[in-house]
């Protein structure tokens, strides 16, 4: 009796909610409304016994999946007045693809049959008062159907690395920081003291300090700010320099500091 | 009267009142407290007495905060979604709270002594993001959406770490109950053999927190206050009491998958006088203590080095360790649960 008044509460709340996801008209609201119908998707599992995979339900959709939904979502700039303008225009394609989907339902749970060797699958899982239900899943998946689980996670797997090579953009002139060079750095590598006389300034010995491997055309004395340097300094990773003459410019080696 | 609580259903719903009530007081009290205790070891580290004038040794601190909080005008900035705005406080508090239901503080002595404890308790976690995700989005302000984004990237990175870590010692115990968890370490406490797991797990729940040096959300010198800054009275009263909850209850999860739940230290006299709970609170209470150390110690993070440290050293690291002890339980025999 409680179970079924339960049941009829999740449901109820489910399909509601699943209702709302598609009618609500902020699609922030719209996700927050899914992530309900998860949540009772869940509940629905607990009142079957399905505890592993209630909890699962929640890690995996609510707590990871639905929150990048609602990242991106939040980040979208949408505007509502035009979003409101299609609906009549494409009310009647949703409604005959969902109409489609409801017909072709009601025909696959008419004709639903279990399978004619049920007898010999049931034995895999053995049930007992004192096994849970994450011992026995595990036990189906890991022993019986390893192969196709693992199958499963290859195919997750290519399109993990499908998804990181589409969108991993190499930009050579961005500064990116190499925290292993900057623990290697000794001074030695990017300062060189040189020994100026008074009021004659550090142009005329190199501009600034920094080590011999370095110097090379676009470093003469006196070209440093010009065009040339500029160049050299968009498309090179280079060593920290330190200006002597024009502090204020050391732009240089800003991720190395 | 024991016929009455356990055969009656008027019997059995009284009864997760009381034990609900018995869990929920000293937890709110404690979260009250916490609030001056940081400040009070804050002072003390750094030289300072802190809150010391209401009350003696600034004792009634806590209630001065809560009436001033309570008697401030809830202000909902123009623009801001008001029924989003108002919820995502009471989720985030409502979370930290729900989470205590499975919670061992003795032998089977929880809420709700679930199969799947574990599980509930990551699942829980993992919803805390949403109060900050929905406050910032529904504040209607950038500094407050900026940090609730930051928060949810860092929550999202750190629970996968986390969720590693756990499965190290699900490895090691062959259950997902609470209960076994903490049975499972009769002998040794996991921390001592594992040890980098402890420390990865310690540093992920300061993330999950969002506690220094990991405060980034709601990075003052940045973000004012990040994903609550259009907040005041008891909104922003709800969302500093659900942190601080949050604090214990990851505290708990600490104790309990590291440090032993209520299990004394050795199980010999002088220790198993001490009951049980107590042990649990002591533990708690350590895991705060060091909490609150680390903020008085460390610089905040910078976001590119905490996603850093959370994918490309924690994860790497907690997955090789993970395949380290599953390996050494099968070598050795010792794997739970018998090997078919």
């Amino acid at each position: 009796m409680m179970t079924q008044i339960v049941f009829y509460v999740f449901a109820a709340v489910l399909v509601l909610s699943a209702t709302m996801v598609v009618c609500a008209r902020n699609p922030v609201h719209s996700v927050l409304f899914l992530i309900l119908a998860f949540f009772n998707a869940a509940g629905l599992f607990l009142i079957a016994g399905a505890e592993f995979l209630a909890m699962t339900l929640v890690i995996v959709y609510v707590g990871a999946v639905a929150v990048l939904f609602l990242f991106v979502v939040m980040m979208l700039d949408v505007n509502f007045t035009r979003m409101r303008e299609g609906v009549q225009r494409y009310a009647p394609i949703g409604g005959l693809v969902g109409g489609v989907l409801l017909v072709e339902l009601v025909m696959a749970f008419a004709r639903w049959r279990s399978a004619s060797n049920i007898d010999q699958i049931a034995h895999l899982v053995p049930s007992s008062p004192t096994r849970t239900n994450t011992a026995a899943l595990g036990d189906v998946i890991y022993t019986h159907y390893i192969f196709l689980f693992q199958s499963c996670a290859l195919v997750l797997l290519v399109a993990m690395i499908g998804a990181i090579v589409l969108t991993l953009r190499d930009r050579p002139s961005g500064r990116r920081q190499n925290i292993d060079r900057q623990h290697d750095r000794v001074p030695h590598d990017s300062l060189e003291m040189l020994q100026v006389p008074l009021g004659a300034g550090v142009a005329a010995q190199g501009g600034f300090l920094r080590p011999h491997e370095s110097y090379d055309v676009a470093a003469v004395p006196g070209t440093y700010g010009t065009e040339a340097w500029r160049v050299r300094e968009a498309t090179e990773e280079t060593q920290a320099v330190l200006v002597v003459t024009k502090p204020a410019e050391s732009t240089k080696g800003k991720g190395d500091a | 009267m024991a016929d009455f609580f356990f055969h009656t259903t008027l019997g059995q719903i009284l009864l997760i009142v009381l034990e609900s009530l018995a869990v929920l007081v000293p937890l709110l009290l404690g979260v009250a407290y916490l609030t001056l205790a940081e400040r009070k070891v804050m002072a003390a580290m750094q030289l300072r007495k802190g809150p010391n004038v209401n009350g003696p040794f600034g004792v009634l601190q806590a209630f001065a905060d809560a009436i001033k909080m309570l008697t401030k005008e809830t202000v909902i900035p123009a623009g801001a979604n008001r029924m989003l705005f108002l919820f995502a406080p009471f989720l985030t508090f409502s979370l930290a709270m729900i989470a205590w239901a499975v919670i061992p503080t003795g032998n089977g002595l929880a809420i709700a002594n679930i199969n799947v404890g574990i599980l509930y308790l990551l699942a829980i976690s993992s919803l805390g993001v949403y109060g900050m995700l929905i406050a910032g989005w529904a504040s209607n302000s950038k500094y407050a959406f900026l940090g609730g984004l930051r928060s949810a990237a860092q929550m999202v990175s750190y629970e996968v770490s986390i969720g590693l870590v756990i499965v190290c010692v699900l490895l090691a115990v062959g259950s997902l109950n609470l209960n076994d968890i903490v049975l499972a370490q009769r002998h040794v406490w996991f921390c001592l053999p594992m040890f980098p797991m402890f420390i990865v797990f310690f540093i992920s729940a300061l993330a999950e927190t969002n506690r220094a040096p990991f405060d980034l959300p709601e990075g003052e010198s940045e973000l004012v206050a990040g994903f609550f800054v259009e907040y005041s009275a008891l909104a922003f009263g709800l969302f500093f009491l659900g942190e601080y909850a949050n604090m214990f209850l990851m505290s708990g999860m600490v104790s309990i998958l590291f440090l032993g739940g209520w299990l004394p230290p050795l199980g010999i006299a002088p220790f198993t006088w001490i009951p049980g709970p107590l042990w649990l609170i002591a533990k708690i209470l350590f895991c705060l203590f060091v909490f609150i150390w680390v903020r008085a110690t460390f610089p905040r993070y910078r976001y590119d080095q905490l996603m850093r440290l959370g994918w490309k050293v924690f994860l790497p690291f907690s997955l090789a360790w993970m395949v380290l002890t599953a390996g050494f339980l099968m070598v050795t025999g010792l794997l739970p649960g018998g090997v078919g």
